[in-house]
């Protein structure tokens, strides 16, 4: 009876926010008096439901109820608890529930919030919300049911992708999902924005929390899942432009820029076109990664449910949500006129460009990704575009981004001075010509590459150092001063440091993976050695095995290097139930890098081994840390002016009783 | 100028949206095979245990014949069985099996519980052969001509529909030439 409770509440929660939504269009229009409550309890009422929806998919998954056709095709038995839990968004329908429910939850946090919001641009933004919810609601209910019933229940499930059984891949959807659902609030406010024909610096305030929390959410999801892909695929890598990491990865670079650009919003009060265009961009590009997973226009290692009925309606949502916000945009932008202005040698300058730069960045993602798609429509050739295109178009591009960040953080708003900003770019100057000359002459001789790109990563990191540095008057204030002053600095200054080091630091995990990866391939039997980086690994043993639901061969490793030796094992897994194999590569982390082997199917005269030694790559892992660490001081500063204010209560002034906790 | 630039975001989203709307017509997994109007590559397996007759690639030509790729694992594969059960009781088309990577004993199992459509079964246990043929996954079926080269490889579940349109005309007309 369960499942049938979850699909009532589902479709009751369809019904008020498709209520909701031409409602609070009309109310908005003729200013009803009341609109605010009557968003706020529905929007209340739409998450409860389908909260309510989801935890009933949860709890079939966690009994195991195999009369629900969505456990019984993505659960089994034999299953750890905790996978049983997270299998419910491990398949289409539960995770397209998921999306449902954070964005329902958003919307409610959006209706509740407390800080200063005109109420006709809250009324609309709840307005859009709740269309985006009813559009997504449909979806679920018309082609996507995780309610559906299977009777005769069977007696055990079809097992889940083994693949999946993996804590890294259990949480990273979900964290994806949160930042692609984020960006819909910044859409939600340039629509309304649009609606109203005003941008200002309230409105770019209200836009700043979402935008960040979603960039740091999207940070932290993409993240999880290449470090994922790093420790579970096995093949020694962590980014391998697939087009569902490029479909994250795209609103990831448009989410830099719309975090810039509100900036410029809020600080002078020009740039609003561009900012609300970003906004329905970001959001955009969340859309059609949603696209690009669910329908199956393109292939994937992450593409699962290819059916061609679901990819039809979230077609159609795309064309709605994209096509009818970007023609408002052509009907409406023109009418928003900029108050500000500011000089070309500016922070503001800086931040335009970057903005050109991150575009054009997720431009040739997105050129890279559809290629194959363009080709198979026009020609019907299949092709596939692969990581060299991605490295060599995308590398030099986030150079000159790095290049013009440290730039852009220590130039003042409006108005710099050529001759001031070169003084305070001496110190990363002279740090990234160091770290240049260092690079060339002790680590890599014969590729200048290697020096361009710590120099540039340096140049980040100084530009953030030297700001932070200027702030506080290091060196040039009293101990007690800098302290103090440090304390005193806005928090958004600290997270756009940490955001700009953190990078920086993630850059050169990323640079020095690719360019200094050693690795070697050797058939090996027991007793074996190869040389890896230095490294003496010897095959010591291979092993069968029985896990809970799968049974494997472990491999141990001895490497040993300078008379140190460390031992390291990794596993081939088997999954009868599915029929298939994965990987646990012998992974150890040094100081410089992580050692890191796999093997492969004995074929009679030994096995086949991969040995890597990954320099640095522990820096991808805390550098995306130290920005995410930044964005959310980011989200926690509220901005100069406290925001808040006391509600004012507009509905009934009741003259017979005194307000009783007036006195308390 | 300004009015211009504003519309540009909407002209590009719809050049986009076309591609998408043509893109969902197309399987991107669909992906020709390189055996087409080649010889099947060559190889000799074993019989699935319990089973007398194994497969080898000599055991082709002469007439049209399926080559079907299955696994007892595969839930596909059970979806297109009562196909091929159909087709075999018709005497439609000689079909051989490729039993791919199996546990010893459960290829058996599997045809004793659902019955055998099957002339000849050859037992791929490691995987070599269907390397050979390009397999990407189970069941996949190859249609051979009478000279024993592969001419259609078809991917995923036979279904009933999918005999009646593309591989029944397909063979009628292999066999006319």
């Amino acid at each position: 009876m369960w499942p049938e409770i979850g699909h009532f509440a589902l479709i009751l929660a369809l019904i008020v926010s498709g209520v909701q939504a031409p409602a609070l269009f009309i109310a908005a229009r003729a200013s009803t008096p009341g609109a605010g409550d009557f968003a706020r309890r529905a929007s209340i009422l739409v998450f409860a439901l389908v909260a309510a929806s989801f935890f009933i998919l949860m709890h079939a998954y966690a009994v195991s109820d195999f009369s629900v056709l969505n456990v019984f095709e993505n659960s089994h038995t034999a299953k750890p608890f905790i996978y049983k839990l997270t299998g419910t968004w491990g398949n289409h329908e539960g995770s397209m529930l998921l999306w449902a429910l954070v964005l329902a939850l958003f919307s409610a946090m959006l209706a509740i919030q407390d800080r200063a919001i005109p109420p006709s641009l809250h009324i609309l933004t709840l307005a859009v919300q709740a269309t985006i919810i009813t559009a997504f609601l449909a979806f679920i209910l018309l082609t996507s049911n995780p309610f559906e019933r299977f009777i005769p229940s069977p007696a055990d499930g079809q097992g889940l992708n083994p693949l999946l059984q993996d804590i890294g891949l259990a949480i990273h959807p979900p964290f994806l999902y949160l930042g692609y659902v984020s960006f819909s609030v910044p859409f939600s406010f340039a629509v309304a924005a649009l609606i109203r024909g005003r941008a200002d610096a309230v409105w770019a305030r209200l836009v700043r929390p979402w935008a960040l929390a979603a960039w740091t959410f999207l940070t932290i999801g993409i993240t999880l899942g290449s470090w994922w892909a790093y420790y579970e695929l096995g093949w020694g890598g962590w980014w391998a432009w697939d087009p569902v990491e490029n479909a994250s990865f795209m609103p990831w670079l448009a989410g830099v820029a719309l975090i810039h650009s509100v900036r410029v919003v809020e600080r002078c009060d020009t740039m609003k076109a561009w900012a609300i265009l970003l906004a329905i961009l970001t959001f955009s590009l969340s859309l059609i990664g949603t696209f690009l997973v669910r329908s199956g226009v393109l292939t994937s290692v992450h593409a699962f449910a290819v059916d061609p009925a679901r990819g039809v309606f979230i077609l159609m949502i795309l064309i709605a949500a994209i096509g009818g916000s970007l023609t408002l945009f052509a009907m409406r932008a023109t009418v928003l006129k900029p108050t500000g202005a500011f000089e070309l040698v500016s922070r503001e300058t800086s931040l335009i460009l970057n903005n050109l730069f991150l575009i054009a960045a997720s431009a040739t993602v997105f050129v890279g990704t559809f290629y194959p798609l363009f080709i198979d429509v026009l020609s019907g050739q299949k092709i596939s575009v692969g990581a060299p295109y991605f490295n060599i178009v995308f590398t030099p591009i986030a150079g000159f981004t790095f290049f013009v960040a440290a730039i852009g953080a220590l130039l003042p708003w409006k108005k710099a001075s050529l001759g001031a900003a070169f003084q305070r770019l001496i110190y990363p100057g002279a740090a990234a010509l160091a770290g240049a000359v260092i690079v060339a002459v002790m680590v890599d001789r014969h590729r200048v590459i290697g020096a361009v790109a710590v120099a540039l990563i340096v140049w980040l990191a100084g530009g953030a150092l030297v700001d932070i540095a200027s702030r506080v008057k290091l060196f040039r204030a009293p101990f007690g001063d800098v302290l103090s002053r440090a304390r005193g600095l806005p928090r958004a200054a600290w997270g756009a440091a940490l955001a700009h080091g953190g990078l920086a630091l993630f850059a050169l995990g990323a640079a020095s993976i690719s360019l200094w990866k050693s690795e070697e391939i050797a058939l090996m039997n027991e007793g074996d050695e190869i040389s890896v980086a230095g490294y003496q690994v010897t095959l010591v043993s291979v092993e069968d095995i029985a896990g809970p639901n799968y049974v494997a061969e472990r491999a141990l490793f001895n490497a040993a290097k300078n008379g140190n030796t460390i031992s390291l094992s990794g596993e081939r897994r088997f999954y009868p139930v599915r029929g298939m194999q994965t990987t646990e590569a012998a992974i150890k982390p040094q100081l410089f890098g992580d050692l890191y082997i796999n093997f492969g199917e004995n074929s009679g005269s030994g096995w086949p081994v991969r040995a890597f030694f990954n320099p640095l790559v522990g820096l991808l892992w805390w550098g995306a840390a130290i920005a995410v660490i930044g964005g959310a001081l980011s989200i926690s500063d509220r901005g100069r002016k406290p925001a808040r204010v006391r509600k004012t209560t507009q509905t009934t002034v009741r003259p017979e009783t005194a307000p009783q906790e007036a006195g308390a | 100028m300004r009015r211009f630039l504003v519309l540009l975001p909407l002209l590009l989203f719809a050049g986009v949206g076309v591609f998408f709307a043509y893109g969902l017509k197309r399987d991107p997994s669909n992906i020709p095979s390189q055996l087409i109007n080649r010889p099947l590559p060559h190889f000799e397996l074993a019989a699935i245990e319990g089973r007398d007759e194994g497969l080898a690639s000599m055991d082709f030509g002469g007439e049209v014949m399926l080559l079907n790729v299955f696994a007892s694992w595969c839930l596909s594969c059970q979806i297109e069985h009562p196909v091929l059960m159909e087709l075999s009781r018709q005497n439609a088309v000689p079909i051989h099996g490729l039993n791919w990577k199996d546990k010893p004993g459960d290829g058996k199992a599997w045809l004793d519980r659902l019955g055998n459509p099957y002339t000849r079964i050859g037992d791929d246990w490691n995987g070599r052969v269907a390397i050979d043929l390009g397999v990407t996954g189970a069941p996949e079926t190859f249609v051979i001509d009478r000279n024993g080269r592969v001419r259609y490889k078809f991917i995923g579940p036979i279904t009933p529909q999918a005999w009646e349109e593309e591989l029944a005309p397909l063979i009628e007309e292999l066999r006319g030439q």
